[in-house]
């Protein structure tokens, strides 16, 4: 089997339509992970016994049963009790929650790292229990913990393929269709891993970057 | 004095504002019981504090002061016994004629009243200088922020760090840093200050410049203070009163000049000698 150059050449627009797909699943879903994360963190925390347990029995159940499961119940069960998503927003939904069970974790190790000598400082100025969130707590925690936060954006624009199982056109399901229709999967495959390395390797720089620049 | 020793006594008796207050007792411990798992820091612990009066708490570590000023400050909370300040219970309140244990609301209205100073300064590292201080006051007196940061930068002026509101935290030494968490405890205008070993974590050669704010806060306002020092100086020009703690109790307590010149218990004798030994 030989490269054509041609065929690439053909075949490149359709793949870049697929990647601003995928690039757009990633973003939202981030947006979703990175807000449900902090907001399953925070359930966690609370003072409420049934709260706390309620929210770490979801995250368990959500962190050990497969994206892939998630995705399809989303996506195939869901109409059948009346609400139909399209393949995108099923997706995007589904990354967001489960990827929100790991960035979480995130959170919570960011928020523990902030000495206790904070919160009695807090308590001392009598400072509301949510003024303290977010004046003190928050704006230490989250800055220390955006390297993880950003890995597991990363990860997720990695695991977007996955949506192709619920008939969204990202760049794999663009592929395999062009392969589909030509024979020839050398190119189109080729390509999308070219693709992904090129949007994902200067994003994991720009991690380590951060990283460096918040260790301490 | 120097008129312009007078003339900063009175700036600052101005700025700190501490209200008169009607009760007979500033701080009163009924029986307080602190326990950490088996090991008791606090049995049944009895004592008072007058409004304006200065008190300052001695004693081997792990002889439960600094338990004292957290249950006062409501950082920990009490196993046993109450706790009244300024007339109000913090660790009860009444509800339908009947006691129980104080809710949080409770407890903030009365904690409005106490303010602290803590060993590690703990200021808000993600914070300018002049926010540590004005933060609190937007939040919990109701004040504008720019009424807030007006009082802050005055209150910032007279513990000598006027040049320094836009520094971060980071940026200060370590006294001025105490000096910062000084001006923040006074912006919520407590009428008793905690002073938790403020100068414990400096430098030796930056004590001075925090004690020296303390003298003058202690010498032009009627803030009631209590201190838990080893700076036996300190604790002899600015205290009324000195308690003696070990084991949870007092052991004995006395006017300074009394109490480190001819203390009468045989504890106390052996701690200061230590202590003298240790400077």
């Amino acid at each position: 089997m030989i490269w054509d150059w041609d065929y690439t050449w053909d075949i490149l627009p359709d793949l870049l339509r697929g990647l601003v797909v995928t690039v757009q699943a990633t973003l939202v879903g981030s947006v979703v992970a990175m807000v449900l994360g902090l907001v399953f963190a925070l359930l966690r925390r609370s003072r409420a016994t049934p709260v706390r347990v309620v929210t770490g029995a979801v995250v368990e159940f959500i962190r050990s049963t497969p994206l892939l499961v998630q995705l399809y119940f989303l996506f195939f069960v869901l109409p059948s009790l009346g609400i139909t998503l399209s393949g995108f927003l099923a997706g995007v939904i589904g990354l967001g929650v489960h990827y929100a069970t790991y960035t979480s974790e995130v959170y919570r190790a960011g928020i523990e790292g902030v000495p206790r000598g904070q919160w009695e400082a807090a308590t001392a100025l009598n400072l509301p229990t949510s003024r303290v969130w977010r004046s003190v707590i928050l704006p230490q925690a989250i800055p220390r913990v955006l390297p993880a936060l950003g890995n597991y954006v990363i990860a997720m624009f990695k695991e977007t393929p996955l949506l192709s199982a619920i008939t969204v056109l990202e760049m794999l399901a663009v592929a395999k269709g062009l392969g589909s229709q030509t024979f020839r999967y050398l190119e189109p495959l080729t390509l999308v891993g070219l693709l992904f390395l090129l949007v994902s390797l200067p994003a994991s720089l720009t991690v380590r970057r951060l990283e460096r620049r918040y260790a301490r | 004095m120097h008129a312009d020793k007078v003339a900063e006594t009175e700036k600052l008796a101005k700025a700190i504002r501490v209200e008169p207050s009607a009760a007979r007792e500033m701080v009163r411990f009924d029986k307080v019981v602190k326990r950490f798992g088996d090991n008791v820091v606090l049995r049944e612990l009895d004592f008072h504090v007058r409004p304006g009066e200065r008190i300052t708490l001695i004693g081997p570590s792990g002889s439960g002061k600094t338990t004292i000023l957290r249950l006062l400050m409501t950082i920990e909370k009490a196993d046993g016994g109450k706790i009244h300040v300024d007339g109000e219970c913090l660790t009860h309140s009444n509800r339908g004629g009947r006691e129980v244990p104080a809710d949080e609301k409770h407890i903030r209205t009365v904690r409005k009243k106490i303010g602290m100073v803590f060993q590690q300064f703990n200021l808000f590292p993600n914070m300018k200088v002049l926010r540590n201080v004005a933060e609190a006051p937007v939040h919990c007196l109701g004040l504008s922020r720019g009424e807030a940061e007006a009082r802050a930068t005055e209150l910032l002026e007279l513990v000598g760090l006027g040049a320094k509101l836009d520094a971060y935290p980071s940026q200060l030494s370590g006294g001025q840093q105490q000096r910062v968490a000084i001006a923040r405890a006074l912006a919520m205008q407590p009428k008793v200050l905690c002073l938790d070993e403020v100068t414990s974590a400096l430098d030796p050669e930056l004590v001075a410049e925090v004690l020296d704010v303390l003298r003058n806060i202690a010498a032009s306002t009627d803030i009631t203070m209590l201190c838990v020092t080893h700076e036996m100086k300190f604790a002899r020009d600015v205290s009324d009163r000195v308690l003696m703690f070990d084991q949870g109790q007092i052991v004995e307590e006395a006017a300074p000049d009394k109490l480190f010149t001819q203390p009468e218990h045989q504890r106390t004798r052996t701690f200061l000698r230590a202590l003298l030994e240790e400077h």
